[in-house]
Order: structure tokens, then sequence, then C-alpha cells
């Protein structure tokens, strides 16, 4: 690690940089690249949603060829859908949020000069810019992008014949997907690796904040269960290719029987899900981890239950690779692999209780300091509470065959893990900018933002878990067909008027992110007299992370308001007193 | 409504103007006390408006809901359902309670220390426990209903269906009288023949082709589930039924329709909801809708996906059996 005084161009620096400082950044504006795009497309089919006849020359503006007169084709709206679930699962909410923080906080959490190896991460950069560039490029094809649902199943994902999308759109797609893979692999790989090996003196892993516990078991997650969807992804490849088998059987499709004879799309949903459930996860227990961190500090007291908090952790992601049959209660498996999935599913909710507890109490008498990463922290707990206890309706296998891909499911996903997490990547932001930029967010404009997201995501997602227990299926172009969900129609305007709202707040957090990294007032050392190591780096950058000796760690991170110290947080690099006892 | 919208647009684009200038004038970066004082009155006006958002959700749309079950088995998952529903109800009511007003409670206040309150076994031993126990019951209740859902034994002589689904259309076949469906696989169709029956297969010179499908009431309904291309899903919401269509294999699904769509129409909940629906369709010009039982497709299958629909009509099972008898076989249907 000696060779981090080499002089730097700016090609070095802030393009093919290998300091993980600038990689994090790097992913955060991709991410919110990607995520402007990810909403843009889910205000468009919201306007379908809602008025399904209606011209509007935003949709004539955006769409081009895909659109008659203002208003959108079936085709575009159901890649629209695929598209937006694609950007926000993988490209915002895996990349935008994991990239960013684990690359920010591994090393300067655990007190390390770097990522264990600097060149991989930034492959890993360039692999996930790479595989967003095509993505993109993906939706200006001749035919539309991909359009067979973000599940992708084929054979509606291999047959151009059912649908436009899959000829070279799915393509791209795939391609863009297997690059993505190999990208989030590289990272997973570098942070786990980074975490075992490169903690300062005194960083026990029972010293870690949790923050790190998560990214690290996170990481651990993605190892397991990524490299499943890309073999499903070369075996569908294959198949649209090479003439193979392995998803297809028996079709008749435009007058004449295809070929495909023996295979079958419940293996694709297999092993689809075999990385799709895990990958809720990988969004998921990073956010948990920053909420953790937030929380504690912002309610100026210890974590509640530090232990329970990584046992959680950790027994949620071995749940999560043995739950993905709840995916597929009506896929035609066998019934009594459907109790199975039901039982492990519904465990799960145990230790998720715990944490939802856990962090309740850490706020019960606290001192809590209403930043606005803290505000974001609440809204996630309130979020994630919401959106997990209707998983206890899903996970259920009896319970789901009434509900399965309809509204309440999307619902359901929807606050437990959409905006759960991009509520854990504000609260991140808000909280770590000035440890990324120097500089700080503006507070007030951090609060606008939360309150009008906070209602709107609730006015967007509360009603609409009624819209499907009225029985309406997800990725309907428009409900006009059935006079039976007439009377759904109004209810779908309110959720759009919300989304429109929930949309329009985000240009504020914009805003107030891009204007304060040149205009935001500069930051102290450690603004939010926070215990954690990444405070006790100077603010202006250095690579190496500390311009001398990595200081040792003497306590855990969470010594907020302990009794007999002078103030009301002791950072970890403060030795313990006299006769003090470690926590 | 449009206008509604974009009034609503330049509200917020407005005050998203006004806020961003603000930004040069304030600097403002950390909480202070004013700022705990007022977000923590906030979340909990912001709790207020929570549990009003809930309490008038239930409230408004209740009426949107589907009506009762129209099978025995959907009897029973309605049951699971209001539990289920009820248990949600009351731990989101409490937690969501001590969240918010933890939060106006313990707003940060100048000199105030916080507890430091690192652990306890108790309380965590308590919430593992609780839930535990809790969620067990559900499971195995669950389970029980699953396992009574899931039964397609024949051991009740119930009637055999075949469903069979299409880019973007839906058809059916009856077993006939032997009540055994030939076999079929889309390299036998041809011309009339478009569900792929076998006809050298005995079994299928009985077996009914139709376009609509009828039920009796009270006799168990074994459906056999085929798809000609893409993964489609029929959707029986009234039932409580749904399953898969897959190509290259045969899913299955059984329920015992309890109401015949006359009943259904006088119960009061679908009497209520076809009020709702019939002021909205008055409204726009549009002709009264009468109460069908209905068949939809729910798994993204192409561009029609969102009007994949069949007709199901529950009757008495006389009336059920004369209107069968009507109805063409395969042989006819296709020798002719």
């Amino acid at each position: 690690m000696s060779d981090h005084h080499h002089k730097e161009t700016f090609v070095t620096k802030y393009i093919f940089s290998q300091d993980h400082k600038m990689i994090s950044k790097q992913y955060l504006v991709t991410g919110i690249f990607m995520g402007i795009i990810g909403v843009l497309m889910s205000m468009l089919f919201r306007l379908q949603i809602a008025w399904p006849d209606h011209s509007f020359t935003i949709i004539e503006a955006f769409l081009g060829r895909h659109q008659d007169g203002g208003v959108m084709s079936p085709d575009i709206y159901l890649a629209l859908v695929t598209i937006h679930g694609t950007i926000m699962v993988f490209f915002v909410l895996t990349a935008g949020l994991s990239g960013t923080f684990s690359n920010l906080l591994i090393p300067l959490q655990i007190g390390a000069r770097d990522m264990a190896s600097g060149f991989l991460n930034m492959v890993s950069y360039w692999l996930f810019f790479l595989s967003s560039v095509i993505m993109v490029t993906s939706l200006f094809v001749e035919a539309g992008p991909a359009s067979a649902g973000w599940t992708i199943y084929p054979p509606l994902s291999a047959l151009p014949q059912a649908i436009p999308g899959s000829g070279m759109g799915m393509t791209l797609w795939l391609i863009s997907m297997a690059i993505f893979i190999a990208s989030s692999l590289l990272g997973a790989l570098n942070y786990i690796v980074t975490v075992l090996n490169l903690r300062t003196i005194g960083m026990k892993m029972t010293r870690l904040p949790l923050t790190i516990w998560a990214f690290f078991v996170t990481a651990i997650i993605g190892v397991v269960s990524f490299p499943v969807l890309l073999s499903a992804a070369l075996l569908l490849i294959f198949d649209r290719s090479f003439g193979t088998s392995f998803f297809l059987s028996d079709i008749f499709i435009q007058g004449e029987v295809l070929h495909y004879q023996g295979g079958s799309p419940v293996l694709f949903e297999h092993l689809f899900w075999f990385l799709g459930h895990p990958e809720v996860y990988i969004v998921i227990l990073p956010a948990m981890g920053i909420v953790s961190e937030i929380i504690a500090c912002n309610s100026r007291k210890p974590i509640f239950g530090y232990r329970a908090m990584i046992g959680s952790i950790i027994a949620i992601a071995f749940l999560s690779t043995i739950v993905w049959g709840h995916h597929m209660f009506v896929s035609g498996m066998n019934p009594f692999l459907g109790s199975v999935f039901t039982f492990t599913t519904l465990l799960i909710a145990i230790p998720s209780a715990v944490k939802a507890f856990n962090w309740i109490t850490t706020m019960w008498k606290g001192n809590i300091q209403m930043n606005p990463a803290m505000l974001f922290s609440i809204g996630f707990v309130s979020t994630f509470i919401s959106g997990g206890l209707t998983g206890i309706v899903l996970g259920d296998s009896a319970l789901d065959i009434n509900v399965h891909d309809t509204y309440f499911v999307v619902a359901h996903f929807h606050l437990v893990m959409g905006v759960s997490a991009i509520y854990g990547m504000f609260a991140g932001v808000y909280h770590w900018f000035p440890k990324m930029y120097g500089r700080m967010m503006n507070k007030v404009l951090g609060y606008w933002h939360f309150w009008i997201t906070v209602v709107a995501a609730y006015g967007v997602f509360f009603p609409m878990h009624f819209v499907g227990l009225a029985g309406l299926p997800r990725r309907y172009y428009s409900n006009t067909a059935f006079p039976l969900f007439d009377d759904v129609a109004d209810v779908n305007i309110v959720i759009t008027l919300f989304a429109i709202l929930g949309g329009a707040a985000q240009i504020i957090f914009l805003a107030n992110f891009f204007i304060s990294i040149y205009k935001g007032k500069k930051a102290e050392q450690n603004p939010w007299r926070s215990n954690t190591l990444e405070w006790t780096t100077p603010v202006e950058h250095v690579h190496g992370n500390w311009p001398g000796e990595i200081p040792a760690v003497h306590r855990w991170p969470y010594d907020y308001s302990k009794p007999g110290q002078p103030e009301d947080f002791v950072t970890q690099i403060t030795p313990l007193m006299d006769g003090e006892e470690e926590s | 409504m449009t206008a509604l919208l974009y009034v609503l647009l330049a509200i917020v684009l407005a005050v998203a103007i006004w806020q961003i200038t603000s930004i040069l004038n304030l600097k403002g970066v950390i909480a202070t006390e004013k700022d705990n004082n007022t977000q923590g009155v906030l979340f909990a006006a912001f709790g207020i408006f929570f549990y009003g958002l809930m309490i008038f959700s239930f409230w408004k749309y209740s009426v949107i809901l589907l009506p009762d079950a129209a099978s025995i088995e959907g009897e029973s998952y309605d049951t699971l359902y209001l539990v289920t529903m009820l248990l949600i109800l009351v731990v989101q009511a409490i937690t969501q309670f001590l969240l918010f007003y933890f939060a106006f409670k313990y707003r940060g206040i100048k000199g105030r220390k916080a507890v430091f309150y690192a652990d306890s076994h108790k309380l965590e031993m308590i919430w593992t426990i609780i839930p535990a126990i809790t969620l067990s019951g559900l499971v195995l209740y669950g389970l029980f209903v699953w396992n009574d859902v899931m039964d397609t034994s024949d051991a009740e002589n119930p009637l055999i269906v075949e469903v069979y689904a299409k880019q973007f259309q839906w058809e059916a076949r009856y077993a006939g009288e032997d009540n055994e469906l030939g076999l079929a696989n889309v390299r036998n169709i041809k011309g009339i023949n478009t569900m792929g029956v076998d006809m050298t297969d005995k079994n299928a010179l009985d077996d009914v082709p139709v376009r609509e499908l009828r039920l009796p009431k009270g006799r168990k309904v074994i459906f056999k589930f085929r798809s000609q291309d893409v993964l489609h899903s029929a959707y029986m919401p009234h039932f409580r039924a749904q399953m898969n269509c897959v190509p290259g294999m045969v899913t299955q699904f059984a329920f015992t329709p309890s109401m015949t769509t006359e009943e259904m129409r006088l119960n009061d909940k679908t009497i209520a909801k076809v009020d709702g629906i019939n002021k909205i369709r008055a409204e726009k010009g549009e002709a009264p809708y009468i109460f069908d039982y209905l068949l939809l497709c729910n798994k993204i299958c192409g561009a029609s996906h969102y009007n994949m629909q069949m007709k199901i009509v529950v009757q008495e099972e006389a009336d059920f059996n004369a209107w069968l008898k009507d109805q063409k076989t395969m042989v006819q249907v296709v020798v002719q």
C-alpha cells in the first residue's frame, strides 16, 4: 500500500480512478442518472394507467413511434414496466445503493487505506457503466426494448413472434445483465476480502458498525446467487439464438409448431428466483445497515441489541436463499414444495420483526436529532413495517393464490424493498454527503424532500393494495376491457397524482445534491458527532484515507450517551478510561 | 382531471423553485433544537395523517373489493384471509404508533442526555418468541387450507375440464361422458381442432370443446390447464382460484362452485359493487354492467394481455347437464 503517493493525472483521478471514494461517487452519480430514467418511465406508464385513452403531449414527445396521437402502444407500455423494474432493482438499488456505500464506507469504517484490489474495483465500476450504457441503448432499438416483465420469463422473452421486444431489445437486455452480474461479482468479492483482511488494529468483527456487517453479508449473498442468474441468462441466450430447448417445449405460435421439445419454463422460474429473491435482500440489507447506523447516531443512543442485529442479518441472509419458491406457488410446482416454501418464508418474518422492534427501541428515550438522514431512516422503518406485514399474506401459499400477480403484490414489494431501500439510500446520501464531497447538503430542502416524498409514497402504495384486492392484475395496459374494474379507475387516478407529486419532489433532492456539491457549506470533520472511523479522516480526501498511521480501535461504534463520558459520543479510537467497561 | 393534474404540477414546481432559490440564502445544515421540535411535531401530525389514510382507505375502498367467495374452498380462503389481515392490522397499528410517537416524544432537546440502553435479553426474547409462536399458528392454519385447496384427487366424482390458453384467448374442453380427457399436443393443431386434441385417442372423441365456461354448482371441478405459446395464468378471482398455464406441461387446480351466477348477482356485496360501477358508467354514458364471473389472464403474455378473458357461468347441476348435452362433441366438430 505504499504506492498511493504516485502522481495522478486527470484521467486516473476522475475517470479510471482506483480510489474507493471516487468510485463510490461514480456509482452514486450513475445510479442517480439511471434512477431518473426509471422514475420518468413510471410517470409515463402511470399516466397510461390512470387515463388509458387520453392523449398526452408528453407521451408523444417521449415515445416517438411507439405511440399514436399521444396514446402509448400496449407493447411500449409493457416495455416501460419491464425496464422500470430492471433499472430500479438492479441499476439503482443494487449498484447505486450497494456500490456507492459499500465502496465509500468499507475502507473508511474498518480502517483501511483502500479496497483490497483497487484495480478490480475500478473494473467493477466500468463494467457497471458499460451495462448501463447497453441497457439505455436498448431503449432505442427498432422493435422496442425488452418487454416480457423484469422477470423475463420464457417463452415470452424467447420468442420475438410473441412480443416485439423479445427481439434485439431482449438480446441487449441479456448482454447488459450478464455484464452487470460480472461487475457485481467483482465488487462483492472485493468487499468480502477487504472486510476480512484489512481491518485496523482492534477492529474485531464484533466492533464493526452494522453498516459493514450489512454490506459484508450482502456481498456474500450476491456471490452465492448472482451466478445462478448468469447461468439462466446464458441458457436463455442459447434457447433464443442457438436452438436449444432448456426452457421451451411444445409451442405453437402464428400458425406453426416450433421445434422446441422437452424444456420447461418452470426451470427458468426456479433459476431466476434463486437469484431474484436473495436480490431483494441484496437491496434491503445495505439500507438496513445504513438506517441502523443513522438511527443510533441521531438518537444519540447505542443501537439496541447490537448482537441480535448482526444475528438477524445473518439469519435473513441464510433464509433468503431458501425461500425463492414463494414466487411460484401457482406456477404448477408441486403443492408440497409450496408448503415448504411457506414455512421458510414466514420464518424470515422473525429476524425482520426483531430488527424493526430494535430500531424502535433504539429511539425510545433517545435525544433525537432530526437531520434529514434521520427523517428518511424513520420513514424507512415505517414503510418496511407496512410492506413487510403484507408479506405475511403473500408468503402464505394459500393466501397467495388470489392476490398473486395483482396490484397487491406491486404495493407490497414497492413499500418493503422499493420505497424502503430508496429511503435508505437517501438517508445515506444526506448522512455521508460531507464525507463524499466535503460539503453539507441543505437541511430545509431535505425536510421538504422528505415530507413530500413520504406523503406521496404512502398515497401511491397504500390505496394500491385495494386495487389488488379488487382483483386487478398487474401489467395490464388498460382496465377498460373489463367493466368489473370500472370502479378501480378513480383509485388509479389518485395513485397517479400522488406518483407525479412524489416524482416531482425528487427535483428538490437533485437540486440540493448537485448545488451542494459546489455551493454547500464546508463540512466540519465530524458534523454528526458520530463514533465511527470515517469521521476521523480529514475532510479533504487523501488517497490512503489517513495522512499518518491508521488509528487503532478500542471500542464498539455505539457508545452514545455513555454514562461517565464528557460528551454524548465516544469515537471508536478513544481508549477506554480507567475502570471503564467495554459495552 | 387533467386540469387538476396540471394545477398540482404547477404547485409542486413553484414550491420546488422557491425552495431551490432559497438554498442560496439558507446555509442551515445540521438540525437545531428548533428543527427537532418542528420535525417531531410533524411526525406526530404525519402519524395522524397515516391512521386517517388507513381508515379512509378501508372505508372508501371496501366497496370495490371482490364480493364473497363463490366456491367452498374460497370460503375457507376468505376466513384465513380475514384472520391474517386482522393480525397484520393490529401489529401495524401498534408498531407505527410507537414509531411516530417516539419520534415526537423523544425529539432532541439541548442538554438532555439519552438513556444508555444497549441490550435486554428479556425484551429480545419476547419479540422473538411472540412472532415465532404467532407465525407458527398462521403457518399451520395456512398449510391446512393450502392442502385442502390444492387437493385435486378425484375421490368425489369431480367434473374434469381442460382450460386452454393462447395469445390472447381462452378455450375449454369438457371430458365428456367418460369424464376422461383425450390426449392433446400442439402438433395436432389443425383447422378447427384448435386445441390440438389427438383424435386417434378414443377418450378424445366425446370431449366437448367450448368458448364459454359453464360450471355446475356443488360439484367439484378439476381444471387441467395447458398453454400453446407463452405462459398465461388462469385467474378466477371470484372463486379465489389461480394457476399458471405452462407450455409443455399440464397444471391443475380444483374448486367446488357454491353460488350460481344468479345467486351471486343477488349477493349484497355484489349489488353494492355493481351499483358503484353502474354509477360511473352512467356518468360516462355507457350501458349498465351486469355481473358475471370471469376468467382472466394474470401472467404477462403480450400486447393484448389486458384483454384476455372468458365468461364463466355457474348453474344448478341439472341446468348445467342439460346445457352440456346440447354441445357438440369433438368428433362432431372435427369430422363434420
